[in-house]
């Protein structure tokens, strides 16, 4: 990791903007914009949010091995991924630990595009290329700027800029043009877009949609409550090398056969950790009253043992009421198990296994 | 009108009769961003200079707001309970925080005043 702060090539945009900057995974963010987290979260659910996520990287992987190598790397039958389909996948580590989340997009027969968690792109970097060095495969890190376009306007404000959408559905993504990778899926449970595409060109788009009084800038911390009351997981957060797929309740990403049978890193562990049964599970967290309980505070039930940890938390601004996620003792993860509480500040603060999540997806599935 | 006084973690305070109306600045709300809750005060507690009286909740985060001086919390803000925004839209005013009896009202010459804030914040 480098100690050297990374700057957004867009962000002289963002400063003309108005936007408030923090730290966040090696990079200087817009956090928000003078509008606030409320108001950006809500817009996002109403109309268009438009959110910068250059620091998010991509890697092409190409080459006669590509989907070999991806279907070791990942829980994934690269191979019978059809043209066009995105799917959540995993790098593990050989305990099934989950050493970050992705999505990879079939681009070609040969060709796979690999986006990855900006505080993992340099790990997972070096991990590609270590399997890729037994097999006949290009990886290639892109210099793009990455836009995502989220909310229910967001195919209409692509389309009043004369971008033409390509027939996509949720979780599809393809190469329109030279330099560009746009794909139907985001991090907010609204329909949406993620558009990687050359600075230029992201430029004179990026203004563009702003005239478009749908659409408005997004930042960081909007980001992240809208992805909470989607029940998206942060790695880092709600997952990281310490859980794995089938305590983070993300089993349903990984097909069944491969479970039973895949060959990718990981599959052994995984494999015991199913039939052993996870000892604690991940669940959606609803805090009772106004108070929002954070990430990091332990779980306890009536005796007051730990039974579990919140992972992420926040004030839900559609819902309005405090959410979280969090794990807990396996038997305990359904709705009504028992009654528990979070421990905020030396206080007992009663919180109950939720649904994820919470605010209902509307993903555009054609 | 009574007099405001500043601390350096922007916070404001006016003082009657020896009791203190506590809150935090305009500018501390706008850099907290959008307040969703506020963790009442405690009525009889006894503070120190710096000890944390209250805790504001951002949707972002949660941040501590210390007492300005010496004293004992006499009034918490009940209205902030259902409407904690009221930091956001009138934090000098219907967005106070606590009131409480000051130990030693010689301590206010240590504060700021409005010019010495507002040099503060640029």
């Amino acid at each position: 990791m480098s100690d050297e702060t990374r700057h957004l090539p867009l962000e002289d945009l963002h400063k003309d903007a108005d936007a408030k900057f923090g730290a966040f995974a090696g990079w200087y963010m817009p956090l928000t914009y003078p509008a606030g987290v409320m108001k950006e979260h809500l817009h996002t659910r109403e109309h268009v949010g438009l959110f910068d996520i250059s620091h998010m990287k991509l890697f092409r992987v190409t080459g006669i091995g590509a989907a070999a190598m991806l279907s070791k790397a990942c829980p994934i039958d690269a191979a019978a991924l059809p043209l066009r389909q995105s799917k959540l996948s995993f790098f593990l580590n050989e305990d099934a630990g989950i050493l970050d989340d992705l999505i990879i997009t079939r681009l070609d027969h040969d060709a796979f595009m690999v986006v990855c968690n900006a505080g993992n792109a340099e790990a997972d970097e070096a991990h590609m290329r270590d399997i890729g060095g037994h097999f006949n495969v290009v990886i290639e890190p892109l210099d793009r700027v990455f836009i995502a376009i989220q909310g229910p306007g967001a195919a209409s404000a692509l389309e009043t800029q004369g971008i033409d959408l390509g027939g996509l559905t949720f979780m599809n993504g393809f190469e329109p043009k030279e330099g560009w990778f746009m794909s139907r899926s985001g991090y907010t449970g609204e329909d949406g877009f993620e558009i990687a595409l050359p600075e230029f060109q992201a430029r004179a788009l990026v203004t563009n949609m702003l005239q478009d009084d749908r659409v408005q800038w997004v930042g960081l911390a909007a980001r992240d409550s809208l992805r909470l009351e989607a029940g998206l997981c942060l790695h880092g957060n709600d997952i990281d090398q310490s859980t794995d797929p089938a305590s983070a309740a993300l089993l349903w990403a990984i097909p069944k056969d491969l479970r039973e049978n895949g060959a990718f890193i990981g599959a052994t562990a995984l494999r015991e950790k199913i039939a052993s049964g996870a000892k604690q599970k991940r669940v959606g967290l609803k805090p009772e009253g106004r108070q929002p309980v954070r990430g990091g505070a332990p779980i306890l039930d009536e005796d007051g043992n730990t039974v579990g940890r919140v992972t992420s938390g926040g004030f839900g601004p559609s819902v309005g009421h405090p959410v979280a996620m969090g794990y807990v003792a396996s038997q305990l993860a359904k709705p009504g198990a028992a009654n528990l509480f979070a421990e905020v500040r030396g206080q007992r603060i009663p919180i109950s296994v939720h649904s994820l999540p919470f605010t209902p997806h509307r993903y555009f599935k054609g | 009108m009574a007099k405001t006084y500043y601390t350096e973690d922007h916070e404001w305070l006016t003082v009657h009769q020896g009791e203190a109306t506590v809150g935090i600045t305009d500018y501390a709300q706008e850099q907290l961003g959008d307040i969703v809750f506020v963790e009442a005060a405690e009525i009889g507690k006894q503070l120190k200079k710096g000890d944390t009286a209250v805790v504001v909740e951002s949707v972002k985060a949660a941040s501590d707001v210390y007492a300005p001086l010496d004293g004992e919390i006499i009034a918490a803000n009940d209205a902030l309970s259902s409407d904690p925004s009221l930091v956001n839209s009138a934090a000098v005013g219907a967005g106070w925080l606590w009131k409480m009896k000051l130990a030693d009202e010689s301590q206010l010459d240590g504060l700021l005043d409005e010019a010495g804030y507002k040099k503060l914040i640029g």
